[in-house]
This record gives C-alpha cells, structure tokens and sequence, in this order.
C-alpha cells in the first residue's frame, strides 16, 4: 500500500465513522461536530483529487458558515431529546437493511469490476504550476457566466426568503414602526396649524427708570 | 495508486449513511436536514472524482453550483424551523400534521 492509498483510507475512514457517528449521537449540536469532521476529511479526499479550490471552499463555507448555521439554530430551539429519540431502535432494522440493499446494488455497478484502475487509469500528476482556481475560473466566467450570474440571484433570493421568513412583526402599540409611505404622503394641513393670539407688547418702561436713578 | 473505483465506493457508503441517517431520525428535523447536507456532499464527491479522472473540469463546476443551491437551502430550512419552533413549540415531526395527509 503506497503512502498516498493510506491517507486516502485514513481520510475515508474518518468520514464514514463521523458520518455514522452523527446520524447515531443523541445531542444534535454533537451531531453538527460530527458533520464537521466528515466535512473536514472529505475536503482533504478532494484535494487529493486535485480538486484543491473546492476543497477549501467546503472547509469555508460548510464548516465556517453553514454548519455554525446550524449550530446557532440548535442552540435557539429548546428542545426535548428524550421525545426526538423515540422509535429510533424500531427503524433501525429496516434503515439498515435498505442501506445495505443499496449499497450491494452500488457496488455491484460502480465497483472495482467497471471503474477499477484497469478499466480508468489513474490520470498523469499536474505540474507544479498548475492552478485548479484558473482551471474552475475560466469556463465559469466564459461559458458558464449566465449560471453564475443565477446562481447569485439564488443566494439573493435565499437571503431575502430567510429574513422574510423569520422577522417578527410585534402587535401595533406595543412596539412604533416608522411609516415611510406615510411619512412621504404627508402633506401641510396634517402638520402645519396655524393658531391666531393676541400680539405681546414688550414693556421697556421699567429697565429705562432704573436706568435714571443710577 | 487510488483507483475511480474507490472514490465513487466511498462516496456510496456516505450516501447509504446519511440515508439511513434519514429512516433513523424521522423525529428529529434538524438532524434530517444534516443528513440531506452528507447525502449532497456524497453526490459532489462522485462529480470532483469523475472530474479529476476524465479530465474535465466541468464536473468541479458542477460541484460548485451545487454547493450554491445547498448552502441556500440550509439557510432556507432553517429558517422555516425557526418558524415552526416559533409557532409550535415543538419540532417533532409527528407533531406536524395540522394538514392531515
């Protein structure tokens, strides 16, 4: 077994393990910690695969913002385990089962027998100045542009379905919104009353005699 | 060396973990929408090896959008399980059914 083999098993066999790991722990923030780690090895299985731009954008963006997503909401909810976990050994022979089925179905068409080294050869190592980050940017900015450009609008959309989703709107009384559509209507009568008062005379009178006694 | 065969084994056994991960946590959402994440990162471990193995860089640009539209959706689905914790103090599975199917 070469030295690249072993990390690659090493990596896969951290990933399976937290994987299994986080569908079985009771606690759902342990569970996040467990995607984690899957995370983290599988990002190390892509860069072996040459895939060095998006390895490391799984560690950022899953690990550095969707999982602490995840991680804040687990913490907002308060919720009951006890009640969650109910029924789990009850599934556990058929999830098992039907995961197993499938699996051997897997195997039995994407095994070594069709996609073996063999059949695919291990492709020729890049040289040392090879950029993956070109490699992706080129096409993505060329003849993928009009997806790029969607799929910004989507995380857009995702933003703006997110806040809509949760803001809270108090009952009107005890919390003041500003109107601006009001505010922009207003017009002069509604802020403007003119009140009619009798003019004040000043009387200089009394500061002029103290004057002259001085 | 590592042969295509061993990418593509590996990304089905995390796609059979997080689908049972589904038929055991059918309680939990939060866990549920976990698992979708492990089932997608199973799908673009098969894209990034293909890629890699062919020599077509169009697969890792595959990846990329798909890592777009899931980091949408968890934020989405989070936000509808906040709302729904919100409303009904509970986000046990069983315990939505207001629409009776």
């Amino acid at each position: 077994m070469s030295f690249e083999q072993f990390i690659f098993y090493v990596l896969a066999a951290i990933a399976i393990i937290s994987g299994l790991m986080m569908i079985t722990v009771k606690n759902p923030v342990k569970a996040a910690l467990w995607l984690v780690l899957a995370f983290i090895s599988t990002a190390g299985l892509w860069i072996m695969a040459q895939a060095e731009f998006l390895g490391l954008v799984l560690i950022l963006v899953y690990v550095g913002a969707v999982m602490v997503l995840f991680l804040f909401v687990v913490m907002m909810l308060d919720i009951n385990m006890a009640i969650l976990k109910e029924g789990f050994t009850r599934y556990l022979p058929i999830g098992a089962l039907a995961a197993i089925a499938i699996f051997a179905l897997m195997y039995m068409v994407v095994g070594p027998e069709h996609f073996g080294l063999d059949k695919i050869a291990a492709p020729a190592a890049k040289p040392a100045d090879y950029s993956n980050t070109t490699e992706i940017a080129i096409p993505l900015y060329t003849e993928h542009a009009y997806a790029f450009i969607l799929a910004a609008v989507l995380l857009l959309v995702g933003i703006v379905a997110a806040i809509a989703l949760t803001l809270r709107r108090r009952p009107s009384g005890t919390v003041l919104y500003q109107n601006i559509e009001k505010q922009n209507r207003t017009e002069k009568s509604e802020r403007l009353e003119m009140v009619k008062m009798d003019a004040v005379v000043e009387q200089p009178a009394a500061e002029d005699k103290e004057e002259e006694k001085k | 060396m590592i042969a295509l065969s061993d990418y593509l084994l590996f990304g089905a056994v995390l796609f059979m973990i997080s689908m049972a991960g589904i038929f055991l946590n059918r309680k939990n959402v939060i866990v549920l929408l976990m698992s979708i994440e492990l089932l997608l990162l199973a799908v673009n471990t098969n894209l990034v090896a293909f890629s890699h193995y062919l020599n077509d860089v169009t697969g890792q640009i595959f990846v990329f959008f798909i890592l777009t539209v899931a980091a949408a959706e968890a934020a989405i689905g989070l936000a509808i399980i906040v709302l729904v914790f919100r409303n009904r103090k509970s986000i046990n599975v069983d315990d939505l059914d207001s629409l009776k199917g």
